[in-house]
């Protein structure tokens, strides 16, 4: 090498971004995230770059002698006129704001509950992991049976109770199928909520209690000026994970209702699912993919960017 | 009654009343919840324990009397459900076993060796948590067709493996970064290569996040019905979540509901099991992400 490569070569080294040479250390941390790289890379971000390219076209698997023409966003276009994704994103975000709001209350005051020390407490922890463990399809299959139109004990209790006088079929009347489902989930994921809440709870110091008890501060001041402020990291949290899983909503409507009567439970994921699967018209399909896509991470924006949720502070 | 005469005892037996009060309401608002919890469960068993004779009656038994067994039977009885049942194990078991091996090498990295690009792929595995997985659907399927793979439990464990990397990644950083920093400089000074110190002295020590992690990817591999049902068409490919939703009777006019509460309780109870098993360190992986510590 000559004096002029060497330099050359020098300079081109001082102003290349990543070091030539690798430590060993590096070259061992490379190599150990390389598998999961390329999991992630090949099917979850290279998919989703292919949904994206798959919606800028007319792609109908029924007429495939049609061919494949670009429309570039005409998929979009004729997407947002339609009234049914409309609705779709009404009742996604009606189920998710429903549920998610629900489940706090409600796995707050379990959470709230559990955080004392009395017997048995490890019983009933583990009571509470039996409807998160449980798997939505068993969970949407038993729902539907209890909310049988002829024989479903939700029927039998309430015109025991005299709430109604007549049987109702609670999955079939537009009336009542999106609150029979969102009872459905709430009971299912509420346990989990709680379970969150409760770890939560367990890290605040018990002296902050003790001292604001001294200074004469009553229950529920102690709730208001301790317990909320010190378990909002976690609350965030939370609610981040349950309204993605709320907005990503499939099993449950698709098997409880099916999206019906009509479209009044047709969530985003089933529509998208619909279109894609049920016309086979994958053009279309796919623009609905990257508006489903779009809208969840608007989601996670708002919490991360608008309320600072510091997900995955684990790590 | 002689207290009443004098006021100290008097507030006394007040505050105990109010004690005893808060703790009847305490016990009563548990009840209910733990109710609310278990009777849907409770109703599913029950069901199963029905014959078409006690199950389709009006108001409904609370208990099946006679108790019958047969839903167990006639459940596998004219579809493939044991060949379901074996399809879960497989793909939720081999799903398991390759997220681990991939999870566990890029959770030492971010946990305990110095690289640059950390923060980008701490940002990656966080929006792949949050990936809706019907964005990838129309893709994975084209893909797996031309690749002949629909009905294949490849099609399926890829997904898996995937979707649940976040999970296991997130539960084994936390869990390598608890482990002294000694460990390896220990190793290094008895001449150990770094990979020689992953997998001899690391690993074996976080066998308690491993088993954790293993857990939670089973559970979620179980319950998938996205996926599955678009991946799956044959009935022979089917995994149980499938299968249950695909459960018909055989020409009856009703559905078979002792069958499918019969075929659900069977579904549920390996998780039940590992549940109660394992609760404490299914929680404490569950809650990693959301509280610190």
């Amino acid at each position: 090498m000559n004096t002029t490569q060497a330099r050359l070569f020098s300079r081109v080294r001082s102003i290349w971004p990543i070091r030539v040479s690798l430590s060993a250390e590096e070259r061992l941390a490379y190599l150990f995230v390389l598998p999961a790289g390329l999991v992630i890379a090949s099917i979850a971000f290279f998919p989703l770059l292919r949904a994206f390219w798959l919606s800028l076209h007319d792609i109908d698997l029924r007429y495939p002698a049609q061919g494949q023409p670009f429309v570039g966003i005409g998929n979009y276009i004729s997407l947002l006129a339609n009234p049914r994704l409309h609705n779709a994103l009404a009742v996604t975000s009606a189920f998710a704001l429903v549920t998610v709001s629900v489940e706090l209350v409600l796995g707050m005051i379990v959470a709230l509950i559990m955080n004392q020390e009395f017997r048995g407490r490890g019983a009933v922890r583990a009571a509470l992991l039996v409807p998160w463990a449980l798997t939505t399809v068993v969970s949407a299959r038993m729902w539907e049976w209890i909310y049988n139109a002829q024989y479903g004990i939700f029927n039998a209790i309430l015109k025991g109770l005299s709430v109604i006088d007549s049987y109702r079929a609670w999955t079939a009347d537009a009336q009542f199928s999106f609150w029979a489902a969102c009872l459905a989930d709430i009971w299912k994921t509420t346990p989990f909520m709680a379970l969150l809440l409760l770890a939560g709870l367990q890290v605040i110091p018990r002296d902050l209690y003790e001292s604001a008890m001294v200074d004469g501060a009553n229950a529920w001041q102690r709730f208001w000026s301790i317990t909320l402020p010190l378990l909002k990291p976690t609350v965030l949290v939370a609610l981040l994970f349950r309204t993605l899983d709320a907005a990503r909503v499939f099993d449950l409507l698709f098997i409880l209702t099916g999206g019906g009567p009509g479209y009044s439970t047709e969530s985003l994921s089933i529509l998208t699912y619909r279109i894609l699967f049920t016309n086979l018209n994958f053009g279309m399909g796919s623009a609905m993919a990257v508006i489903v896509f779009l809208y969840v991470m608007l989601i996670s924006f708002f919490f991360i960017k608008v309320l600072g949720t510091k997900a995955g502070r684990a790590i | 009654m002689v207290g009443w005469r004098n006021p100290r005892s008097r507030e006394r037996l007040i505050s105990r009343t109010a004690r005893v009060v808060n703790r009847l309401l305490f016990y009563f608002f548990l009840g209910i919840f733990i109710f609310f919890c278990l009777a849907p469960f409770y109703w599913l068993f029950v069901t199963s324990l029905k014959s078409n004779s006690t199950l389709f009656v009006n108001p409904p038994l609370l208990f099946p009397n006679p108790i019958y067994t047969r839903n167990y039977v006639t459940a596998f009885e004219g579809r493939p459900f044991a060949r379901n049942i074996f399809n879960s194990f497989v793909v939720a078991g081999l799903s398991t076993a390759f997220n681990l091996a991939v999870g566990s090498l890029c959770a030492y990295a971010l946990a305990r060796l110095r690289f640059k690009g950390k923060q980008i792929i701490l940002t990656i595995v966080l929006a792949v948590s949050m990936f809706p997985g019907i964005a990838v659907v129309a893709p994975l399927y084209l893909w797996l067709s031309n690749l002949h793979l629909i009905n294949t439990q490849p099609a399926l464990i890829l997904p898996y493996v995937t979707f649940s990397l976040p999970l296991c990644i997130w539960i084994l950083t936390a869990f390598f970064q608890e482990l002294p920093a000694e460990l390896e400089e220990a190793a290094k000074v008895d001449g150990a290569t770094p990979m020689q110190a992953f997998l001899r002295i690391i690993v074996p020590l976080a066998a308690p996040g491993v088993f954790t992690c293993a857990i939670l990817v089973f559970i979620y591999a179980w319950n998938e019905f996205l996926f599955a049902r678009t991946f799956m068409s044959r009935e022979t490919s089917y995994t149980v979540t499938v299968a249950l939703q695909m459960f018909q009777g055989m020409g009856e006019e009703l559905l078979p509901w002792g069958q499918i509460t019969a075929a659900s309780v069977i579904v549920t109870l390996p998780l039940v099991i590992l549940v109660l098993v394992f609760q404490q360190r299914i929680i404490s992986g569950l809650t990693a992400g959301a509280v610190k510590g």
